[in-house]
């Protein structure tokens, strides 16, 4: 970064930090499970979940984790059917949904990569290989798919690594980019045999 | 070979994720003898007699935890910590995904000394190999009957639920995690009440680490003696080390506790790599301020960690060799912190936000060594004034680093500095740096 840009920003701004606020709107209220559709299959995972624990609250982070398995994202929508089966208002599971890294509030994608970047991939020079994913992301237009910098995904010793929906694999050569992400797009797990637990 | 393996001792074992090749092994006996020939208050009596210390960072007495639940017919509850997700730390993945019925039997001996009657255990969203895993061992020890309703045919039920997150280390603080597990954003609570009297759904309840209760039933089996007789002073028994960095072997290596660090780096990890040395080592996690090359000396124990100026923590050691400039790695780490805060107290909240501001001036050469001063008090004001480590936990790693490598710090102000000048008189080109 150039010191003319300003130090202040040196954080990414979350996305939608600039859009207004509707004030005129009255805050949305519990919504009338008559009026809202649920995807019968969804409301049988959530009230599953909602079954598991003494308080039907617990069952939040499941849920959320259900519906955005179903939509690719916590969208209004996903968050509206979220709050119909539970009985929550939709503000109180956005609230939820913003503080988790992997609950999308954006469309960003339905499948993800995070590469992680944290210190122990830092000093396997993880940033340069997150950059070249990035980029060759970028190169071969791939779509549906959120990549991301990631916090430490706790599996340090295949350094530098991502984790591809899920499934860890490294560590990941710079160079390996674009095969990387021609797998990711293909819908293929990328370098079979360097995955975590593909040894079974 | 200077590894001790207990926890570890078959995990390469193919198929022991299943309850047949568990069992085969001898598992759940402990759980039996647990239920069927103790009274609570032996499992309880021997967890504390064995000195058995949690292993996921603070190190405080396992059984004495315990043993602080209220005793009576409440609503009590167990919580397994498996949100590992400091960072170099890597142990529980290891144990949830080659040997979760330890795991699921280590619940059930804690429930025990806790007389909890539910159990959750709290696994990150990223692990989801892990807690499919984790899902099928709880299912198939329903279906053997070592979970549910008066298990053996004991007075003793437990109901046992793996519930995933959805990333954010915060929840790894025990409060943060009982928010979470409420349904709420994972903010940690106020401390008194501790959660041992007001924990889960306001009840009394108990939270481990999933390497601590993995060692209950090895207690309850072999004795406290046994696991005293191994590790050294207050720090009994064996301990899963995560080796990462800059080593030639990285990886999970249990040891007893009390062998001197140079053999877990050098004898087992392999060092650093050809031709270069250690320049500084995180001995737990990236929470704990770093130790220097001489530091490997010390034994590997909670006292000595603590004496030395750093900590134990989760166990996971991070080399760091000497090629390794030390600003960006800083950086990074406060990078992660200022992430990961969950913005309710303010000298968290902003000490790590400016500690960025502060590290990314020093890297592009606009600080000078008063931006240094003020970073150190920054890292001053942040401890011991939040509601949980969070904030420590960058102040602590970020202030050592400053206090033993000082002149680092300045050098690269000074060579940033005229890099930048040399860039502004158009000597040099912005991208090719001399």
């Amino acid at each position: 970064m150039r010191r003319d840009e300003g130090a202040l920003h040196s954080a990414p701004l979350p996305p939608g930090w600039d859009e207004a606020n509707r004030l005129d709107d009255d805050p949305a209220t519990v919504p009338d499970p008559a009026t809202v559709e649920v995807p019968p299959a969804l409301r049988a995972e959530i009230e599953g979940h909602m079954a598991k624990y003494p308080e039907r609250h617990s069952a939040t982070l499941p849920a959320l984790g259900a519906a955005q398995r179903l939509h690719g994202w916590c969208s209004p929508e996903a968050i509206l059917q979220v709050a119909t089966v539970m009985q929550v208002t939709p503000a109180y599971l956005s609230a939820v949904a913003t503080f988790y890294d992997m609950l999308r509030t954006q469309p960003t994608g339905s499948r993800y990569v995070y590469v992680c970047t944290s210190v122990a991939c830092h000093l396997k020079d993880a940033k340069s290989v997150y950059d070249a994913i990035a980029a060759e992301a970028l190169e071969q237009g791939l779509e549906g798919v959120e990549v991301r910098e990631f916090e430490c995904l706790g599996a340090c010793e295949m350094a530098p690594m991502a984790s591809v929906d899920g499934r860890y694999v490294g560590p990941i050569a710079t160079s390996e980019a674009a095969e990387f992400v021609t797998a990711v797009r293909e819908g293929r797990d990328p370098f079979p045999g360097r995955g975590l637990g593909d040894d079974k | 070979m200077t590894e001790t393996r207990v926890l570890l001792e078959n995990i390469d074992e193919p198929g022991l994720n299943t309850i047949e090749v568990y069992e085969r092994f001898g598992g759940y006996g402990a759980m039996r003898k647990a239920l069927l020939e103790m009274t609570p208050e032996d499992v309880l009596h021997e967890l504390e007699e064995s000195g058995l210390r949690g292993r996921g960072g603070a190190g405080f007495s396992m059984g004495k935890k315990a043993s602080f639940i209220p005793k009576g017919s409440l609503d009590k509850y167990l919580c397994c910590n498996a949100d590992e997700s400091e960072p170099g730390t890597f142990k529980d993945r290891l144990l949830m995904q080659k040997n979760p019925h330890l795991l699921v039997e280590g619940c059930v001996i804690g429930s025990i000394a806790a007389g909890a009657n539910r159990g959750f255990i709290f696994i990150r969203g990223e692990y989801e190999l892990q807690a499919d895993i984790l899902d099928a061992a709880v299912r198939e020890a329903y279906e053997k009957g070592f979970l549910g309703q008066r298990i053996l045919g004991s007075e003793h039920s437990f109901e046992l639920v793996v519930h995933r997150g959805q990333g954010a280390y915060i929840c790894g603080e025990e409060t943060g995690l009982l928010d979470a597990l409420e349904g709420k954003r994972g903010n940690p609570r106020l401390k008194p009440p501790f959660p041992a009297n007001q924990g889960l759904y306001q009840g009394p309840t108990l939270i481990n680490n999933v390497e601590t209760l993995c060692n209950t039933p090895g207690i309850v089996d072999r004795g406290a003696e046994w696991f005293k007789s191994m590790g050294e002073g207050n720090s009994t028994g064996t301990k899963i080390v995560s080796l990462s960095g800059n080593v030639q072997r990285p990886g999970n290596y249990e040891i007893e506790l009390g062998i001197p660090a140079r053999e877990i780096v050098y004898g087992l990890a392999g060092g650093p790599p050809e031709g270069r040395t250690v320049k500084c080592w995180f001995p737990g996690g990236s929470s704990a301020p770093v130790l220097k090359e001489e530091h490997l000396d010390l034994p590997y124990t909670f006292e000595a960690m603590a004496q030395a100026g750093s900590m134990l923590g989760s166990g996971a050691i991070i080399v760091v060799d000497d090629a390794q400039p030390l600003v960006p790695l800083a950086l990074r780490l406060a990078g992660f912190y200022r992430h990961e805060s969950c913005g309710k107290c303010v000298p968290c909240r902003e000490g790590t936000s400016w500690t960025v501001k502060t590290l990314e001036r020093v890297d592009n050469g606009e600080a000078t060594p008063m931006d240094l001063e003020i970073m150190g008090q920054v890292q001053q004001n942040i401890i011991g004034n939040c509601l949980c480590v969070l904030g420590d936990s960058m102040a602590m790693p970020i202030g050592s680093m400053l206090n033993l490598f000082r002149d680092e710090f300045e050098e690269h102000i000074e060579r940033a500095r005229r890099q930048r000048d040399l860039e502004d008189m158009g000597v040099v080109s912005q991208a090719g740096a001399a």
